[in-house]
C-alpha cells in the first residue's frame, strides 16, 4: 500500500532563490530585447548586471545551513554555495566585457545574448548543487545548449558557426554518453540519487565491481572528460575556443569547468567514493597526461586564443591533480583554484577582447607587440594574469597549485606533484612569450585599442585585484574554501 | 622581541614598493623628476635601512628585530622575518648597491624611464624579502617575485639577444626552484608528521629529525634550486647571456646581489636543514667549486667581449665563495660571506666600469681599446683599483675574503685549496692581461683618441664602492665583529647535527648487523635440525 501512496514533493524555494533570480532576470532580459526601442544602448547588459548581482547577494546571504530540498533533487551544502558564487563571479565579469565587446560584435548586444548567457549561468549553478543524476544531467543541458549558441552568435564569421557545431557535435555524443553512462550506473544500484549510489554501494560491496557499475563509470568519465577538456576528450577546445566569440570564450573556459568540476566531485566522491582507489590508478595518468599534452602543444600556438585553450587544457589537468589526490585539503584547493582560475582567465580574455577590429579580431600572438608600453594599463594587468597562469607569486595562480600539489604531497602523490611542477616550468615559457611580444618587441602594426568603457575597465580592475588578493592575502578566500568542501554524503 | 620596538625590517622591505608606486604617479614625459624621484627613495632606503645596522647586537646568534604575524593561518604560513649576521650585511649591501645602480643609468636608460625605475625599486623590495624571511613559503614567494623585475629589465633594456638571455635566465631559476617548493612542501608534511604541528616556520623546521634516506632527496632539490642561483658548475651556463645582455645596472645588481642569493640559500636553508645530508655532499660540491674557480678563471681569460670576462670572472669568485662556505670552519664561512660582499662591491663597480666604456664606444670588444689610460686618466684610475681588488690584492677587500677561504679551506682539503690558490693566480692574469690591453696599448684608433673622461656624476657613482674597496681592505673586523657569533653557532649547530645523525646512522647499521647475526643463529640450529632428519 505504501507504493501507492502519493508524496507531495517539499518545495523549498528558498533554496533555489539565486535561482529563481537568474531565470526571472533572464526572460526579463529577453522581453526587453524585443520591446524596447533603443537596441544600441548597454541598457539590457546593466539589467543583466543586476540581476546576477542580486543573485550573488541571494548566494551570499543564504545562511550556512546544509540541507536536501526537492526531495533530494538538489542539494544546497556549502561546496554548492562555493561554486554559485563561482558562477556569479563568472557571469559578473563575462557581462561587464560583453557591454564593451557589443563594440566589436553588435550581434551580441541583444536580449538573446543576455538571456542564453543567464541560462548558462542557472545551468552551472544547478550543477553544483544536483543531488540528483537527472538532475545533473538536465543541468549541464541547460547550460550546454545555451553556450552552444552562444559560441555561433557572430553569424557572418564563419569560425563562430564552425565553433558552435563542433561543440554542438562533439558536446552532444559526450552527453549521450554521459546519460548513457547514469542509465548503466542506475541498473547496477537501482537509483539515481547521488547520496543514495554511495550508501548502495557502501553496503553492497560486490556490486562496486560489477561490469555494469564500471562501464557506466568509465561512460560518465568520458561526458564529464569532455566538458572540463580531459585529455584525450580536449581535442574540441582550440577550435571553439577560438571561433567562438570572445566573451563567450572566456565565460566558457571558466564557468563550465567550474561547473562540470563541481558534478564531477560530487559524483565520484559521494556517489562513487567506493571507487576512488580504482580511479585513482587511471586518473593519475589522465591528469598528467592532461598537464603534459596541454602544455607542450601551447608552446607551438601563434595565436592568442588557441594558446589559452591549450592552456586551459592543462590547468585542467592541475585540477585533475587536486580530483586524484582527493580529501578535504584537494577540495578545498580545487575550489580555490577554479575561483583564482576563473579571475585571471577571464582577465586576460577580457584584454583580448579589448584589441579587436569591426570584421575580426587582433589575436595573433604578434598582434600584442609593443602593446605593454603603448597601453601601460592593459599591459600591466595582462602580465598580472600571465604570471598568475604561469603560477608566479604573489598571485592567486602561485597559490592555487601551492595548495594543489600541497594535497597531493598530503596524499602521497609525490610523482605527480613533481610533473605538476615540471609542466608548470613548461608552461611558465608560453606564458612568458605574451609578455616578451607585449613588452619586449617593438609593434609591427599600427593597432589600436578600443576605447575602454567603464565596464570593461572594472571587469579587468576587479579581476586583477582578485588574482592579487587571492595571492598576497589568501587567507580569507581559503578559509571559505575550507568551509565549503562538506558535501551531503 | 624586537630591539626597536618598531617593524623596521617590514618598513625597510616595502618602502621601496612605496616608493615604486610614488613613482608610477608620475608622469612618464618627466624624465628627470622620475629619475629624481627614484634616487631618493633609494638613499632614504639605505639611510632607513642604518638603524638595522646600528641597532645590530653583535653578541648574540639569535635572529634579531625578529617580525611574526600569521599569514595564512590555517596552513601555518606566517610572515615571520628576522635578520642575523649571516643577512645583515648582505641587506645592507642590497640598499647600498640601488642607488648606485639607478644613479649609474642616469643617462644610459633613456626608453620607458618610469618602468625601468619601478623594475628596479620592485627589485629591491623581493630581495630584501627574500634575505629577512624566516617562513619557507614567505621566502619563496620573494624567491620567485625576483625574478619577475630582473626578467623585465633584461628583456626590455637589454641587448641583442636580450629575449633569449631573459628567457633562459627566468626559465634555470624557476626549474631549479619549483622543486625546492616541492621539498618545501613535502617537509612541511613530514614535520605535521613527527610533531603535530603544521608549521613553515624555517626555526622551528631546523629541529627536525628527518631520516636520512629522505634527507638526501630534499637536500638535492634544495641545492639544486641555489646551485643555478650561484650559479655552480655545470650550471652556469645562463649567467655569461644574462650578464652580457643586461643593461649595466642590471648587471650590477644581478652580481651584486641576486647570485648572492644562492650561497645565502645555502647558510641559511640548505645547510642547516639538511646536515647529515649536506655533510655527504660536501666534497662533490667543494670539487664542483674548485673546477668553478679554474675553469671560469680560463674561460674568462679567451673572451674577446670585456663584460662576458668579467661575467665569467663572477663564476670563479663564486667558486671562493662555496668554496669557504664548505669548508666548514669559521675563516672557511666568514671568508665566504666576506667573499660575498666583495664580490658584490668590485663586480658590481667593473660592471659599471664596462657600462661606461660601452656608452662611449657602443662595443665591449677587448681588441676596439687600446690606450684608454692616456685619454681617460680618471677612468683608468678607477679601473685599476677596481682591477686590484678584484684580483684579490693586499688592502684592498678581495685580499681579505680570499685569504680567509684559503685558510679555511686548507684546513678542510689541502689538495682542494692548492688548486683553488691557482686560480688566484689566473684570475691576476685574465684581468691585469684584460686592463694591459685595453688601457695600455698604443692609442692608435681614432675612434678612440676622442674618448672624454667620466663625468661628475660618474665619479660619484664609482666613489662609495672605491671606498669601500679600502675600507674592507683594512678594518675587516668591523664587519667580521658582526658576523663571529651568528657563524659561530651556524658551525656548533651544524657539527652537533651532523654528530646525532651519524650517531642515528651507526646506531641503525649496528642495529641492522645484530639483527643480521640473529637471524644467521637462528636458521642455523633450523638447519642443522633439518640435515639431522
Amino acid at each position: 500500500m505504501d507504493m501507492l501512496e502519493f508524496v507531495v514533493p517539499e518545495l523549498d524555494f528558498r533554496a533555489i532563490l539565486p535561482q529563481i533570480i537568474l531565470a526571472i532576470t533572464a526572460l526579463t532580459v529577453l522581453l526587453t530585447g524585443v520591446f524596447s526601442r533603443e537596441k544600441k544602448g548597454p541598457a539590457i547588459g546593466f539589467l543583466s548586471l543586476a540581476g546576477v548581482a542580486l543573485s550573488f547577494s541571494a548566494v551570499v546571504f543564504s545562511g550556512s545551513q546544509t540541507v536536501s530540498s526537492f526531495s533530494g533533487m538538489l542539494t544546497n551544502d556549502s561546496f554548492a554555495r562555493f561554486i554559485s558564487m563561482i558562477v556569479c563571479v563568472v557571469a559578473l565579469l563575462t557581462i561587464l566585457i560583453s557591454i564593451n565587446y557589443r563594440k566589436i560584435s553588435p550581434a551580441i548586444n541583444s536580449g538573446e545574448y543576455y538571456c542564453l548567457l543567464l541560462f548558462a549561468a542557472l545551468g552551472m549553478m544547478f550543477m553544483g548543487s544536483a543531488g540528483n543524476l537527472l538532475m545533473v544531467f538536465v543541468a549541464l543541458e541547460t547550460m550546454s545548449i545555451s553556450i552552444y549558441a552562444l559560441a555561433g552568435f557572430q553569424k557572418q564569421r564563419e569560425k563562430s558557426i564552425e565553433s558552435a557545431l563542433k561543440y554542438f557535435l562533439l558536446g552532444a555524443f559526450a552527453s549521450g554518453f554521459l546519460l548513457y553512462g547514469f542509465a548503466l550506473v542506475y541498473g547496477a544500484t537501482g537509483t539515481m540519487d547521488i547520496v543514495k549510489i554511495g550508501r548502495f554501494l557502501n553496503d553492497h560491496p560486490l556490486v562496486v565491481h560489477s561490469p555494469l557499475l564500471l562501464g557506466g563509470v568509465a561512460l560518465m568519465t568520458v561526458g564529464f572528460g569532455f566538458k572540463v577538456a580531459m585529455f584525450p576528450f580536449h581535442m574540441w577546445t582550440p577550435d571553439v575556443y577560438e571561433g567562438a566569440p570572445t566573451s563567450v570564450t572566456a565565460f566558457m573556459a571558466t564557468g563550465v569547468k567550474a561547473a562540470a568540476f563541481a558534478a564531477l566531485i560530487r559524483v565520484f566522491y559521494v556517489a562513487l567514493g567506493s571507487l576512488q582507489v580504482d580511479m585513482t590508478q587511471i586518473m593519475w595518468v589522465i591528469a598528467l597526461l592532461t598537464m603534459t599534452v596541454g602544455n607542450v602543444v601551447a608552446i607551438a600556438q601563434s595565436n592568442i586564443k588557441r594558446m589559452l585553450a591549450y592552456s586551459s587544457i592543462a590547468h585542467a589537468g592541475y585540477l585533475l591533480v587536486g580530483f586524484v589526490a582527493g580529501g578535504e585539503l584537494a577540495i578545498s584547493g580545487m575550489l580555490f583554484y577554479l575561483l583564482g582560475y576563473a579571475f585571471m582567465n577571464l582577465g586576460a580574455f577580457g584584454v583580448i577582447a579589448l584589441l579587436a577590429k569591426k570584421d575580426g579580431e587582433y589575436t595573433e600572438l604578434s598582434d600584442f607587440a609593443g602593446l605593454g608600453f603603448k597601453y601601460p594599463a592593459m599591459g600591466l594587468v595582462m602580465a598580472v594574469f600571465m604570471f598568475s597562469m604561469a603560477g608566479i607569486p604573489p598571485t592567486a595562480g602561485f597559490m592555487g597549485k601551492f595548495y594543489i600539489f600541497t594535497a597531493a604531497i598530503n596524499s602521497g602523490f609525490i610523482w605527480l606533484a613533481i610533473f605538476g611542477v615540471i609542466n608548470s616550468v613548461i608552461s611558465i615559457y608560453y606564458y612568458l612569450r605574451v609578455i616578451v611580444t607585449m613588452y619586449f618587441k617593438e609593434p609591427e602594426q599600427d593597432i589600436v585599442m578600443l576605447t575602454p568603457t567603464g565596464a570593461i575597465i572594472l571587469a579587468l580592475v576587479i579581476a586583477a585585484a582578485g588574482v592579487l588578493f587571492m595571492g598576497i592575502l589568501p587567507s580569507s578566500v581559503l578559509d571559505i574554501a575550507r568551509n565549503s568542501t562538506t558535501l551531503i554524503m | 622581541m624586537n630591539q626597536l620596538d618598531f617593524p623596521i625590517i617590514s618598513l625597510v622591505t616595502f618602502f621601496p614598493l612605496v616608493g615604486a608606486i610614488t613613482v608610477m604617479l608620475i608622469s612618464k614625459e618627466r624624465k628627470d623628476a622620475l629619475r629624481t624621484a627614484a634616487l631618493v627613495v633609494s638613499l632614504i632606503e639605505f639611510i632607513i635601512s642604518l638603524p638595522v645596522l646600528i641597532y645590530f647586537k653583535s653578541g648574540t646568534h639569535g635572529m634579531q628585530f625578529v617580525e611574526n604575524v600569521p599569514w595564512v593561518k590555517s596552513l601555518g604560513i606566517s610572515y615571520f622575518m628576522g635578520i642575523d649576521g649571516i643577512s645583515l650585511w648582505i641587506v645592507i649591501l642590497t640598499t647600498f648597491l640601488t642607488p648606485v645602480c639607478i644613479l649609474s643609468s642616469w643617462n644610459y636608460i633613456q626608453k620607458w624611464v618610469k618602468e625601468y625605475m619601478v623594475c628596479m625599486l620592485l627589485l629591491e623590495t623581493a630581495m630584501l624579502g627574500a634575505l629577512v624571511s624566516l617562513d619557507l613559503v614567505l621566502f619563496y614567494v620573494f624567491w620567485e617575485l625576483m625574478l619577475i623585475p630582473m626578467y623585465m629589465l633584461i628583456g626590455v633594456w637589454g641587448g641583442p639577444r636580450r629575449i633569449y638571455a631573459a628567457l633562459k635566465f627566468f626559465l634555470y631559476t624557476a626549474a631549479g626552484s619549483v622543486f625546492m617548493l616541492l621539498a618545501i612542501i613535502f617537509l612541511y608534511y613530514y614535520n605535521h608528521k613527527v610533531t603535530g604541528v603544521y608549521t613553515f616556520n624555517l626555526l622551528e623546521l631546523y629541529n627536525l629529525n628527518i631520516p636520512v634516506s629522505v634527507q638526501f632527496w630534499l637536500c638535492v632539490a634544495f641545492f639544486l634550486s641555489f646551485a643555478i642561483k650561484v650559479p655552480m658548475f655545470p650550471l652556469h651556463t645562463w649567467l655569461p647571456d644574462a650578464h652580457v645582455e643586461a643593461p649595466t645596472a642590471g648587471s650590477v645588481i644581478l652580481a651584486g646581489v641576486l647570485l648572492k642569493m644562492g650561497t645565502y640559500g645555502f647558510l641559511r636553508f640548505a645547510i642547516p636543514l639538511f646536515p647529515y645530508a649536506t655533510h655527504q655532499f660536501t666534497p662533490v660540491i667543494a670539487a664542483l667549486s674548485v673546477i668553478g674557480i679554474i675553469y671560469g678563471a680560463m674561460v674568462a681569460m679567451v673572451q674577446p667581449d670585456i663584460k662576458k670576462l668579467v661575467a665569467y670572472s663572477s663564476v670563479s669568485h663564486l667558486g671562493y665563495v662555496m668554496l669557504g662556505i664548505f669548508a666548514f670552519n669559521i675563516q672557511g664561512i666568514e671568508g665566504g660571506l666576506y667573499q660575498m660582499l666583495n664580490h658584490g662591491i668590485s663586480t658590481g663597480a667593473l660592471f659599471l666600469l664596462v657600462g661606461m666604456l660601452y656608452e662611449r664606444r657602443h662595443t665591449r670588444l677587448i681588441k676596439d681599446f687600446g690606450g684608454i689610460a692616456k685619454v681617460m686618466p680618471v677612468f683608468a684610475t678607477f679601473f685599476m683599483i677596481i682591477t686590484l681588488s678584484s684580483v684579490a690584492v693586499p688592502g684592498t677587500n678581495g685580499f681579505v675574503g680570499e685569504f680567509m677561504i684559503l685558510v679555511g679551506a686548507f684546513r678542510s682539503y689541502p689538495v682542494f685549496a692548492v688548486i683553488a690558490v691557482s686560480g688566484a693566480i689566473l684570475g691576476a692574469m685574465y684581468m691585469l692581461w684584460m686592463y694591459q690591453r685595453v688601457m695600455f696599448c698604443p692609442l692608435d684608433k681614432p675612434e678612440n683618441q676622442k674618448l672624454k673622461d667620466i663625468n661628475a656624476r660618474e665619479i660619484i657613482t664609482l666613489l662609495p664602492l672605491v671606498i669601500l674597496v679600502f675600507v674592507m681592505g683594512f678594518f675587516p673586523g668591523l664587519f667580521l665583529r658582526k658576523m663571529d657569533a651568528t657563524v659561530e653557532h651556524f658551525l656548533e649547530n651544524y657539527n652537533k647535527r651532523y654528530e646525532m645523525y651519524a650517531q642515528q646512522e651507526t646506531a641503525e647499521q649496528l642495529e641492522a648487523k645484530i639483527a643480521a647475526v640473529v637471524s644467521e643463529r637462528s636458521e642455523a640450529p633450523r638447519l642443522q635440525g633439518g640435515a639431522s632428519r
